[in-house]
Order: structure tokens, then sequence, then C-alpha cells
């Protein structure tokens, strides 16, 4: 970790700020009109213009499809780390039949291309009647964030040493107790990580989301596919969704901040 | 391995394959079945056997050598993506300040790029290369570079590389950064009466508690960079030429550009086996000396 001096301060400096740049022509884009990005280069906005945000917040369409995509998103996230949290515990802590075999399955459900799934998912939902509803997105983006889940958090868990779950059972705290009260703390930093990243993968998954719904459930990406329009490309449209899209996921790492960046400290128990 | 045997831990694990399953198993029997079948259309199959497969693993025919060509393409470009990744974004995370008030607004411009939708990547990059209207485009070419993601195929590969660096670098940094904070003060404290370097420390303290998250940075981004489609889809189209047609984007032009369903479906088992055996192989190496570590 960074203990002063000032050239690991200069390149992290550099490296933010190349990360921004594109992120800066997005919002730039977002603040001209079609016509302002394709007749030249602008390092700023010159005639700024809020037009295709209002566009968005005037839209109810855009609007819901904003919520339901939270919604869902939020759904997924919360089964995601909440199953993850005590098998992840059992693939660390004990052997069991099949536990090796068992574990590089759910890895391999990270390695399925999101394509070739769309058509069947399509089906499965579809019978089972959650088509065209947040539970079937949220169940559906399962498949790879709960492995992912199981994944970052035995590795953090890895990382807690054995003794303090046998003095917590020798003072007599029960399991759930004790994983909740002593456990969980300890690993804040791996279950603040694991947050975000089921968050965000949940976020930016489209194929599938859009495969599974229809109106009462449309994604925020499935709204956007309207700036494709017959009359063309709607670059800055596109932008502005592109930019309120970002805002979610910032918000959410800004919460788990403090949990990725705490320090281990066996003083705490 | 001191862990205990214990078959009740199933039941921890329960939930998980509970959700995992429900999801997993059905639509992969579906693409197992397709494999094996052909259809002349209007939903009318019938069984091919082994066909398919035969087909697309041999490079003497037509649809083999394509697979073959998109194969090698992407594991040159996985190789390299990781390879500016993965140390890239380990030292990022060693730059990164402990604590303080500028962690948060940091953590915040790290995760902006992985929030954007794909296809919205995409489309600001396409923007963001143009020499005329980009400013990446037009700072290459005012440095004097012969730059055209378009037309050139060094640039377009090298452009799909620079944007998956700018993308994805930062799950490795907030990966690895998670990690360093959970390394006990300890360590250090220790090192410092040993008055180890800057090196040794990151030798012999950091790098050996950060593996477990380093294996599922690199394996995680050697699977997302293998099975890569939407960037290279909307900036280059796989061109030009086919200097960017990875597998997913040749297995997407054949399943619905040709509606070739049973070779399509063959092509994605084939490529997922690949995918699962190339990661297992990395998996074993890694997970390997974690085990003679705890012997």
């Amino acid at each position: 970790m960074n203990r002063g001096g000032v050239l690991p301060k200069v390149f992290l400096a550099l490296y933010l700020l190349a990360l921004m740049l594109p992120v800066y022509w997005l919002i730039n884009m977002s603040l001209r009109t079609n016509e302002d990005i394709m007749s030249g280069l602008a390092l700023w906005p010159h005639h700024p213009t809020f037009q295709k945000y209002l566009v968005i917040f005037r839209d109810p369409t855009w609007v819901h499809a904003f919520g339901v995509s939270l919604t869902y998103v939020a759904i997924n996230t919360v089964i995601s780390v909440v199953v993850a949290l005590p098998a992840a515990y059992a693939f660390n802590r004990y052997r069991f039949v099949g536990d090796k075999h068992l574990f590089f399955w759910l890895l391999t459900n990270l390695m399925a291309p999101a394509s070739i799934y769309a058509m069947p998912f399509f089906n499965l939902y579809y019978a089972v009647g959650l088509f065209d509803t947040v539970w079937a997105v949220a169940l559906a983006h399962c498949l790879f964030n709960v492995p992912l889940a199981v994944w970052i958090l035995e590795g953090f868990i890895g990382g807690v040493p054995r003794e303090i779950d046998e003095t917590a059972a020798i003072d007599g705290y029960s399991f759930p107790r004790f994983f909740i009260r002593i456990f969980l703390p300890l690993i804040a930093n791996g279950v603040g990580v694991t947050a975000f990243f089921c968050f965000m993968f949940s976020w930016v998954e489209q194929l599938l989301a859009t495969t599974l719904t229809a109106t009462t459930a449309l994604p925020f990406a499935a709204v956007m596919t309207r700036s494709y329009s017959a009359s063309g490309m709607d670059w800055s449209l596109l932008a502005a969704a592109g930019v309120l899209t970002m805002i979610p996921g910032a918000v959410v790492i800004w919460f788990v901040r403090n949990h990725i960046a705490r320090g281990f400290a066996l003083g705490r128990v | 391995m001191d862990k205990p045997f214990d078959n009740r831990a199933w039941l921890l694990v329960l939930p998980v394959l509970a959700f995992v399953l429900f999801s997993a198993l059905l639509p992969m029997m579906t693409v197992v079945n397709y494999s094996v079948q052909d259809t002349m259309g209007a939903n009318n199959f019938f069984w091919n056997g082994d066909a398919w497969f035969r087909e697309v693993l041999n490079p003497a025919t037509e649809m083999g050598a394509r697979f073959q060509g998109a194969l090698m393409r992407n594991l040159a470009f996985s190789f390299v993506a990781l390879l500016i990744e993965v140390p890239l974004g380990v030292g990022i995370a060693l730059c990164l300040p402990r604590g303080g008030w500028s962690v948060g607004p940091i953590l915040v411009v790290l995760a902006l790029p992985m929030l954007i939708p794909w296809n919205v990547v995409g489309t600001m990059w396409q923007i963001f290369a143009r020499a005329d209207i980009g400013l990446f485009g037009a700072a290459l070419t005012g440095m004097g570079l012969h730059y055209n993601d378009t037309q050139e195929p060094i640039s377009a590969w090298s452009t799909i590389v620079v944007i998956d660096v700018w993308h994805w670098t930062s799950l490795v940094v907030l990966l690895s950064y998670a990690g360093l904070r959970a390394i006990s003060d300890a360590y250090y404290q220790a090192a410092r009466i040993d008055a180890a370097s800057r090196w040794a420390i990151f030798v012999n303290i950091e790098l050996p508690k950060l593996r477990k998250v380093l294996v599922i940075a690199i394996l995680l981004r050697f699977m997302q960079t293998f099975m890569i489609y939407t960037e290279p889809f909307v900036v280059t189209g796989g061109g030009p030429g086919n200097a960017t047609t990875f597998l997913s984007i040749d297995l997407v032009k054949i399943a619905l550009g040709q509606v070739d369903l049973g070779v399509a479906a063959a092509m994605s088992l084939a490529y997922n086996l690949i995918t699962i055996t190339l990661c297992w192989i990395f998996y074993t190496i890694m997970t390997q000396q974690d085990r003679r570590g705890a012997a």
C-alpha cells in the first residue's frame, strides 16, 4: 500500500485522468446536439443543451425502465450475497463429498456465453410464468452472479484465521450469531467488493434482461435501443442515457467505500 | 490441509445450488440438444449426430478453418489484455491511499467505466476514436501516427485492447485493493522491524496474501476477454477484414446471420468446453501452490 511518496500519487493521478477522458467525452456528447457532434472536434460543448436529458426525464417509459432496472439489480445483489455467504464459508472451512467438483462447476457457469442461452431462458421463464417480471431477470442473473459471489467471498474468508471460529465456539457463540456478529465484520472488504460486482454485472447485462421482458418489466438498456432508429443514430440521446446509467453504481460504491477500504484488525472482535 | 471433513457443510451450499441449477440446467440441455440436430426450417429438426462437431473441429473444412482463426485471434487478444491489465491493476492498487477523504472519490472514478452499459461503451468509443471528431483519434493523428480504427487492422486491434484496458483494469484494481486492505497490520509492523525494503514487502507479504484474489481477477478477466462481444461488434464490427472477428462475433454471425443453429450450437459447445478446459488448467496450476503452501 501507498505509504507516502510523490511518485505513486503522480502515477495514480495520471491513470485516473486517462480513465476519466472517455467518460468526459460521453458527458460532452450528451450536452451537444447530433449535428454538433458530427460536425467537428470540440473539447467542450460550445452550446451546451440539456435537451436530451429532458427527453428522458419527461418520457414515462424511460423513467419506469430505470426503476425496473434498479429493482431487479437490487433483488439480484441481495440474493447473490446472502446465499453465497454461507456457501463460501462451507467451501473454505470444510471438506465434504464433491466439494472441489461443485466449486469448479459453479465457476463454469461464469464461462457460458449469454448469447446462446437467451432462447432457452426465454422458454424456461415463459413456462414458469415469470416472463416479463423483474424476478425473471433477477433470477436469470443469479446464473453468473451467485457463483461469482461465492468465489470472491471464499477468497476473503480464507484470509481470516480459523482460530477465530474456534475461539467464538468456545466462548459459547451459536453459529448464526458468530457469523453475523463476529465473522461478517472481518470480511467486510470482501462483502463490499462482492456487492458492488454483483450490482455492476447485473446492471450492465443487457441480452438476458431484454430477452426476458416485454413491456411491464422493460429494462433501461432495452429502452436505450430506441436511440438507434431508422432516421439514424441518436448519439447524444444514447450518451445522455449512458451518463445516467453510471449514477446508481457510483452511489453503490460510495456507500460500500468504507467496507472496501476497511483495514484488517482483530482488535474489533 | 487440516480442514475438517463434515458433510453437513452441504446444507450451507444447498441454497446456492438451488439458485444456480434452476437457471443452468435446462438451458444447457437445450443447447446440447440443438448441437446434435439439423434443421430445414419450420421447426423440423432431425438427428445429425456428431457431424457438426467434426466439421467445427477440423481445420480443413471451411467452418473449421474459420473457427480456428477466430480462436487464435481471441487467444492472442486475451493474452495481451491480461498482460497489461493485471500488472497495471495491481500497481494502481498499491498506489491507492490507505484511507482518508480521497478513497471515496477515487473508488467512484475507478468504478465509472465498468458501470456504463457495453453498447454505450462501444458507441462512445466509436466517436472517441474517430480522427475527425473524437479526442482519442485526433490526439493519435495529431502525434503523427497513422491511425484509423475502421480501415487498418493494427489500429482496430489495438483500439479494442485499449478499450478493454480502460473498461476493465478497475476490476483488477478493486479486487487487489480490497485484498491489500484485508492484510493485517501485524505483517507490516514485522517488516518494519526487519527493515525490509518496499520490494521485499511486496514479494514476501503482499503478493502471497493477494494470490487468491489474483486468481479470481486473472480467471475472470480471461473468461471475459475470451467471450468479448459487444465492444468489437459496435466499434469495428469484426473488421477490417476479420482482424477483430473474435469467437463470439463469429458465433453470432453464424447463429443469427446464416440461421445455422446446429453448427452454431456445436461451435458454442466446443467454445464453452475450450474455455472451461483453459480455466481448469489455470485454476489447477494456480491453486496447486495454495495446497503446497498450506501443507
